[in-house]
């Protein structure tokens, strides 16, 4: 084979190698999770979700081009309480039947730092609850584990890589429930999010 | 029955204080599960998971309390039983 052939090959092999790689965050272990906290006068309201979905591209030669759309079942959100839950999934509060899904795309990072396999920016994108779309930009850890999937998958090669984020939102930016019950549950709500997508090769 | 009433909001109050106080006295509303977190080795996420366990808290003090009320004030509608084992 002269150069001239391999040339392009190589040209090709480097801009597969250098491509983003796209990773589904639909864990079949139900490790990841979202836990969310709401301060209320008793007590504050702490709890999870782990119906997450969603897919992230990522270029670990690139890590500030990264975009992605992360789903959270609002059906999975659950509190110890059970009456609380069944309040929380109610019309009168996140109404899970009418908004089934919980939202955030990113469309773009800043601010973004690189060291070693860790990288952390400051994500802007839309986050969707209860039906309304707001831009908001939040706080992001992105931790790249070249693979690491078959120590979580056996017999399943690829990359995993690890999104934490911690950020506050206000249920009233979301309508819901609006200058109401501010002295049961407070307007603010905080978000922490750790999950885990994979890219199988 | 004034008296059987009597003492079942007792019986009612006590086993409700034991129970609160037996698990851990919680001052918050009472859980049907508790928050269980397990570390992945791999990511270092730490998973969520629940087990079901009854805790009860002030509410579950609260209902007890009204429903000892509720024997205790049932049992003004009768009368004292009368002792007739005279001399």
């Amino acid at each position: 084979m002269k150069l001239i052939h391999i040339i392009p090959l190589l040209s090709l092999a480097t801009a597969v190698y250098a491509a983003p790689q796209t990773f589904d965050f639909k864990d079949p272990k139900g490790v990841n999770n979202a836990i969310f906290k709401l301060d209320a006068p008793l007590e504050s309201i702490n709890g999870s979700a782990n119906g997450i979905s969603g897919t992230v591209s990522f270029d670990p030669e690139n890590p500030g081009a990264t975009t992605g759309k992360i789903v959270v079942t609002t059906a999975s959100l659950t509190v110890p309480n059970p009456m609380q839950n069944t309040h929380m999934q109610s019309d009168k509060w996140l109404d899970a039947a009418k908004y089934p899904e919980i939202t955030f795309e990113a469309k773009s990072l800043a601010s973004v730092k690189t060291d070693g396999n860790v990288t952390t920016a400051d994500a802007t994108g839309t986050f969707t609850l209860h039906g309304v779309s707001k831009e908001i930009t939040v706080p992001v850890k992105l931790t790249y584990l070249k693979d690491k999937l078959s120590a979580r998958v056996p017999n399943l090669n690829g990359d995993l890589l690890v999104i934490r984020a911690n950020f506050l939102i206000n249920r009233e930016d979301f309508d819901i429930n609006k200058g109401q019950y501010e002295d049961k549950v407070s307007p603010t709500i905080d978000l922490s999010l750790a999950i885990a997508g994979a890219c199988a090769k | 029955m004034k008296k059987t009433l009597q003492l079942l909001a007792v019986l009612v109050q006590l086993a409700a204080g034991t129970t609160w106080l037996a698990t851990g006295a919680s001052r918050g509303w009472t859980k049907t599960s508790v928050m269980i977190k397990t570390l992945d080795p791999v990511t270092g996420i730490e998973g969520v998971s629940y087990e079901k366990k009854f805790l009860p808290g002030v509410d579950f003090l609260g209902a007890s309390i009204g429903v000892a009320g509720v024997l205790a004030g049932a049992s003004l509608f009768f009368r004292k039983t009368k002792n007739n084992n005279h001399q």
